[in-house]
């Protein structure tokens, strides 16, 4: 399995200077598939030392802020972010690539393993290591869910823990559709994040 | 094997799921076990969380879930299917939104969407954790294996494969 540290560590720490060349669609595919083949319980680590430190193909808070971006729209963040950042230097052509890179290795690792499961899934030995596995998966979730929480925890962001809290509730305790969930609690949420603004500004 | 139709039902399915993912892929789990498990039928419980383990287990984003599910439905094509229908529409949406940010930025409201969208998705990822934590942890050695594997990865910068790789020894010696 490949889990190989990144490529190279950063030269000697100056500012990042511009791009010392904007990347072609090679080099955007290449970039983005390595970051995502080493990338094991998430891309985003590994996208942003490969961006940043690496390639220094955008400077932190760039990088920041099309994260932002792409963490609020709908979708999979990261899968957003390559396509993104490969547009704004090569046009279409640059996010097709750069979103190739990203998803084309992993997805024939992924059903390479598929193949294999769907042979060999029922033998008990493999059972056996695939259960302890999800076990261990489900533990790294919920790890990724405690990180996600501490900022909320630390400002008592009372309003916010509610919500969590009741999306939680409606989507894993009373298993409601997604869709009719988020119609109710999007706008709701953004109503109560403004209206707080406001007062904190007013 | 796969019909036309199922293909069909698997594109729009994914389609329309993206665009409530908010927060990641991660976030619609609970949709992709209701839609898979309780909707179509197309997998088990257990097969479900097999198909989550196996995605962690490959590197690359969480998204790739998806693309197993697919796989589970219509092979190959359904993998691809499934990946692209996930991942085709937001991106372009992505694309147009962020072109349109960098002709006007200095604008607040992406600040205040984020901060609004940020609780809700941490409470579809907890959901998410809860939805595979009952189909995995069915004893309590299993449940015991999951929260030290929580602790560990909260508490340690150690890279995830070995704690799954450690997952997978336990569970090969017999402990869940």
């Amino acid at each position: 399995m490949p889990d190989s540290p990144p490529a190279a560590v950063p030269e000697p720490d100056r500012p990042a200077p511009s791009p010392p060349h904007p990347p072609s669609l090679a080099e955007l595919f290449v970039a983005f598939a390595k970051m995502s083949l080493a990338g094991f319980g998430g891309v985003l680590v590994w996208a942003r030392r490969g961006i940043v430190e690496q390639h220094r193909w955008m400077t932190a808070d760039e990088f920041n802020e099309t994260f932002a971006l792409c963490h609020f729209l709908p979708g999979p963040n990261i899968v957003n972010l390559s396509v993104v950042f490969g547009s704004r230097f090569g046009g279409i052509a640059g996010g097709l690539a750069a979103f190739a890179g990203l998803i084309g290795p992993p997805m024939l690792i992924a059903m390479a393993l598929a193949a294999l499961y769907a042979r060999y899934g029922e033998i008990d030995a493999l059972r056996r290591i695939l259960s302890g596995i999800s076990c261990t998966a489900v533990g790294l979730l919920i790890a990724v869910v405690l990180r996600m929480m501490t900022p909320l925890v630390r400002k008592r962001d009372v309003a916010g823990m509610l919500m969590l809290i009741a999306v939680f509730v409606a989507i894993g305790v009373l298993r409601l559709p997604l869709q009719a969930v988020l119609l109710v609690a999007v706008p709701l949420s953004l109503l109560i994040t403004w209206s707080l603004h406001r007062q904190g500004t007013a | 094997m796969s019909s036309p139709g199922q293909l069909w039902t698997l594109v729009w399915t994914f389609a329309l799921m993206s665009f409530f993912a908010v927060g990641g892929a991660s976030s619609a789990i609970p949709e992709m076990h209701r839609v898979a498990v309780d909707v179509h039928g197309w997998m088990t419980d257990k097969q479900f969380a097999d198909a989550f383990a196996i995605s962690q287990l490959s590197p690359g984003p969480n998204v790739l879930i998806v693309t197993l599910i697919g796989y589970s439905v219509a092979g190959i094509i359904g993998a691809l299917a499934a990946t692209l229908a996930m991942c085709g529409p937001t991106a372009i949406l992505a694309y147009y939104v962020s072109r349109l940010l960098q002709r006007s930025s200095g604008s607040r409201w992406p600040s205040i969407v984020q901060a609004a969208l940020v609780p809700l998705s941490i409470g579809l990822m907890a959901a998410s954790a809860l939805i595979l934590a009952l189909a995995s942890d069915r004893n309590a050695a299993a449940a015991l294996l999951t929260i030290v594997a929580a602790a560990l990865a909260f508490a340690t910068k150690l890279n995830p494969f070995w704690i799954l790789a450690a997952g997978g020894v336990l569970g090969f010696a017999g402990f869940v």
